[in-house]
């Protein structure tokens, strides 16, 4: 690691300087006299043609733990994966529709089992090594090996049999299914394809877990995406370099990417990328809290924040509802006698002034939310969804009838007794690293109050309070959000499913406990092997309405999706899905370079 | 002479003080937890005597703020309407010194809402949560101050006069607890609690931890000031005419530990309604919707609201007059202390 530190200075001024001028100043017949390019499919896109050089600055917050595809679990591995590496069918960011990447064309036969995908000719790996057939096969046997543990791995297993891999020629590869697949093609979508120079040896050795690490020399590591390894500093930056075997190119020929190199600074945390972006540190901003982005729209000083509208991450408060038998203290009995009863759930709904949370939480940036599919996702919302308005007497209503009463204190504030006669009070956890949520639960503390709930607000700290839903299970109700990171139903799977780890409100279930789990399991399951769209959708729509008649969940609001970038970056088009400002990161450039290169 | 008419002025300045804080009730206009929701971040609003066309209004008003158009935190004043300040209002209920039910504030508004120190993330009343964020604060500082000083009068007592085993013993222990990081040990112990704790037994809880951990300084003191006074010789001569062990440490020894533990409280109030503070402030304290000095200053911890709302940092300024008021207590108490064993020299007395 310390030899790659000396090189950086030189290293990165001439070489790759050096490098692009050659590429991009001459015409390209002149930068690649001996490359034959007309045998390189490229693939052409559309859009403002940029130009070339610079460096662009972002930051993460922490450390990315790897650059091993297969054993990346955090949000900071993959954000920098999702530049190294690339799939055979991409999901485009801005428009959530499917689009070839490493396949040319994919060919899906009549009765949806098998796949046939052609591959690009003359592709090359980021260290130069030619891609072909092979690579694909051996990905996918890597990703299928149960003893590898990858997380793709439960994508590969459609009805319980893993898909088959079978290699036509040197550029087509079938890949065969037990069932038809709803999900079609996006299946792909994420899906790395890896060196298999580079990863055969350790995959035969068992090692794989270990290959990978953010101290692997640059020239020991290789991919297919737009940026690939320079230099590693511990506790500071990630720098990457340009591909320069990258294969898509601007409208005009020009092989992307334009920047030269793109570096992740690590920073602490959400505040602190705030800072860093207002003191022009780094390029771009994402992820941005609805404050933050009102103080950085406030003094707008060569740069622009943009709202992309709303996004695909959905809050909501659950009760518990696990089973745990005799275990269950009596106190937790009774507490779990009210939260079992939907009347008790869809009161504590209507009681949740969620116009206030938009308002006061998000400012106004984000959507009231009434369902699992948060407003982002144009094409899988079910529109005929109930919005009941906020209303405490709605709220009443549903508690006398479920056998709740009230006892009136001396002060006038009344309390609400159970039909054993004894006062409701619980608490709620929310994640103390998160602002918003924190808000929220403050903001329902006082709604509940008005039904004389006694609500305690708990803030615990991530790891613990994950730790206590999904594994002790010793809670009342929690707050929690997720972020589906497609818009296909297929993300939120095992949000879905009563089998799911993310089925958070009685999580991992052998079989489901109620009957209308039972039924979303069956619509579910349903809906991912159905052919059509129509079909598909027809059966989500009955998902989501179970879902929002019996309330496991209560949904809360979805934030909008705010970023922004330095006004000297060309093409910046933040996407409302993951990662929202890196999708395109092969075309974003420096409009005036030379400023930002020399820094 | 001179050092008891300041040492008045500090007391009866601190009797001002806490007595607006005891009283929050009658001078907080509204109810501390009650959310504005239409209102957050309101910033403060200033009394005016002279309205947009130049007349004199002989009672004070203010303009009512309004959001402004596509803003959510940013506020426009409404200046057609002057709305003259009320006093001795009707309005929320509440209990004064904790039992006496009563409706009466200080002052208020007929048709909205007045808002003199601005509102919080969630509209509510800034002056409110302040001044009944001082009950629990202080509270946990007197009392907290009261079992530290019980514990070690108690301690340092025993160890002053049997001496022997016990008293190493107990220095040693008192060592010990000195050279604790005992905000380290506050979150430990807090982390062994149980996850949701009423407000009431969070705010007990505090208080005793924090009273616990801080005897061993009063205890060595009031065990020196044992030993010296052990010796006297109106002790001895009182010994001598053959007065009981019980006897003389009430009548001789006790009275002679009183000036060190005044002086003591006046130091170790303001100390502890910091770490009453820095808990809250830290999340570990009386949770929300309670207020309490802390956690008013915890949504300092954000970046945005640090750069954005300057009202909020008010809490911070408002506990420094109740911190200058201990510390000239302490000093004056601690001078007249002197000031008393020199005129004892002299007089005999």
């Amino acid at each position: 690691m310390k030899r790659v530190t000396a090189n950086l200075k030189c290293c990165w001024i001439c070489p790759t300087v050096l490098l692009s001028l050659f590429v991009f100043v001459g015409p390209p017949a002149i930068a690649f006299p001996q490359e034959k390019i007309t045998k390189e499919e490229l693939l052409v896109l559309p859009g403002e043609v940029g130009r070339p050089g610079g460096r662009l600055v972002v930051s993460l917050r922490g450390e990315p733990k790897t650059l091993n595809p297969l054993i990346a679990a955090d949000a900071r591995s993959r954000e920098v994966i999702g530049v190294m590496q690339a799939d055979l069918v991409h999901i485009n960011r801005a428009r959530q529709q499917t689009e070839p990447a490493l396949a040319k064309s994919w060919k899906i036969s009549p009765d949806g089992l098998s796949y046939t995908i052609v591959l690009r000719q003359g592709l090359k790996f980021s260290d130069g090594q030619p891609l072909d057939a092979d690579d694909v096969l051996f990905t996918f046997r890597v990703y299928l090996d149960e003893n590898v543990h990858a997380p793709q791995r439960d994508l590969l297993i459609v009805s319980g049999k893993p898909i088959t891999v079978r290699k036509a020629d040197a550029h087509t590869v079938v890949f065969q299914l037990a069932k038809t697949y709803g999900v079609g093609e996006r299946l792909f979508d994420g899906l790395a394809i890896l060196p298999r120079h580079l990863l055969e040896k350790p995959y035969q050795e068992g090692k794989l877990g270990q290959s990978g690490s953010l101290a692997t020399a640059a020239d020991q590591w290789a991919g297919l995406g737009p940026f690939r390894l320079k230099e590693y500093v511990a506790g500071q930056r990630l720098v990457l370099e340009r591909n320069p075997y990258y294969w898509k190119s601007d409208a005009q020929g020009n092989r992307l990417p334009y920047v030269d190199e793109l570096v992740f600074l690590f920073v602490p945390n959400a505040d602190a990328q705030v800072l860093k972006f207002q003191s022009g540190e780094t390029d771009m901003i994402s992820q941005l809290g609805a404050e933050n982005f009102s103080v950085l729209s406030r003094q707008q000083r060569g740069y622009t924040m943009t709202d992309a509208g709303p996004g695909l991450e959905y809050n909501f408060l659950f009760f518990n509802l696990n089973d745990a038998g005799e275990k269950t203290s009596p106190e937790m009995q009774r507490k779990q006698k009210w939260f079992r009863e939907v009347k008790f759930r869809q009161a504590v709904s209507a009681a949740v002034d969620r116009e206030a949370i938009v308002r006061l939480v998000y400012q106004g940036r984000g959507a009231a939310l009434w369902g699992l599919v948060a407003p982002g996702n144009r094409r899988w919302g079910n529109e005929k969804l109930p919005h009941p308005a906020w209303s405490f007497e709605r709220a009443r209503a549903l508690l006398k009838e479920a056998g709740f009463s009230w006892s009136n204190g001396p002060n006038g504030e009344s309390t609400l007794l159970d039909s054993d006669g004894k006062p409701v009070e619980f608490s709620i956890l929310t994640s103390s690293s998160n602002a918003d949520r924190a808000k929220m639960a403050a903001l329902m503390q006082d709604d509940l109050k008005q039904l004389g709930m006694r609500v305690q607000v708990v803030p615990l700290e991530s790891r613990s309070l994950l730790d206590r839903v999904t594994q002790s299970r010793d809670y009342d109700a929690c707050i929690m959000g997720i972020a589906s990171y497609d818009a296909d139903p297929n993300s939120d799977i095992s949000v879905w499913l009563s089998s799911g780890g993310l089925h958070l409100w009685n999580p991992s279930q052998a079989h489901p406990a109620t009957p209308w789990e039972a039924e979303i399991d069956r619509l579910i399951e349903e809906q991912m092997s159905a052919r059509t769209f129509e079909q598909r959708k027809k059966l989500y729509d009955r998902a989501q309405e179970i879902l929002a008649e019996n309330q496991p969940m209560i949904f809360l609001a979805s934030p909008n999706i705010l970023a922004g970038a330095k006004n000297s970056i060309g093409n910046f088009r933040p996407a409302v899905l993951e990662p929202y400002v890196l999708w395109n990161v092969e075309q974003l450039y420096l409009k005036n370079g030379t400023e930002n290169a020399t820094r | 002479m001179r050092v008891r008419r300041v040492l008045t002025r500090w007391l009866v300045t601190l009797g001002v003080l806490h007595g607006i804080v005891g009283f929050a009730g009658f001078f907080a206009p509204y109810d501390p937890v009650e959310q504005d929701r239409k209102s957050p971040y309101l910033p403060p609003m200033r009394f005016h005597l002279i309205d947009g066309q130049g007349h004199f209004h002989a009672r004070p008003f203010v303009y009512a703020l309004k959001l402004r158009e596509g803003s959510f935190d940013r506020y426009v004043e409404n200046t057609t309407e002057p709305q003259p300040v009320r006093f001795f209002m009707k309005g929320a209920r509440y209990r004064l010194l904790g039992f006496l039910p009563c409706r009466r504030h200080l002052f208020g508004l007929e048709n909205t809402r007045i808002y003199l120190l601005g509102t919080d993330a969630y509209g509510r009343d800034q002056l409110s949560r302040l001044l009944f964020g001082g009950q629990v604060s202080l509270l946990a500082g007197l009392l907290g101050a009261g079992i530290t000083l019980s514990i070690g009068l108690c301690i340092g007592a025993v160890a002053g006069s049997f001496g022997g085993w016990r008293d190493s013993l107990l220095m040693r222990l008192a060592e010990l607890f000195m050279a604790l990081p005992w905000l380290y040990v506050l979150f430990a112990i807090r982390a062994f609690l149980p996850l949701a704790v009423s407000p009431l037994r969070a705010f007990f809880l505090i208080i005793t931890v924090i009273g616990i951990v801080g005897w061993a300084r009063p205890a060595r003191l009031v065990r020196g000031v044992v030993l010296s006074a052990k010796e006297r010789d109106f002790v001895r001569a009182a010994r001598g005419f053959g007065a009981t062990h019980g006897y003389l440490f009430r009548r001789h020894i006790l009275p002679e530990t009183s000036s060190v533990l005044l002086t003591q409280a006046a130091i170790l109030i303001p100390q502890y309604v910091l770490a009453e503070m820095t808990l809250s402030f830290l999340g570990l304290g009386v949770p929300e919707p309670v207020p309490s000095w802390g956690n008013l200053l915890s949504s300092l911890q954000q970046y945005s609201v640090l750069v954005s709302y300057w009202w909020i940092y008010l809490p911070a300024l408002a506990m420094v007059p109740f911190f200058l008021g201990y510390l000239g207590l302490a000093s004056s108490l601690q001078e007249r202390g002197a000031a008393y064993k020199i005129e004892s020299r002299i007089w005999g007395i």
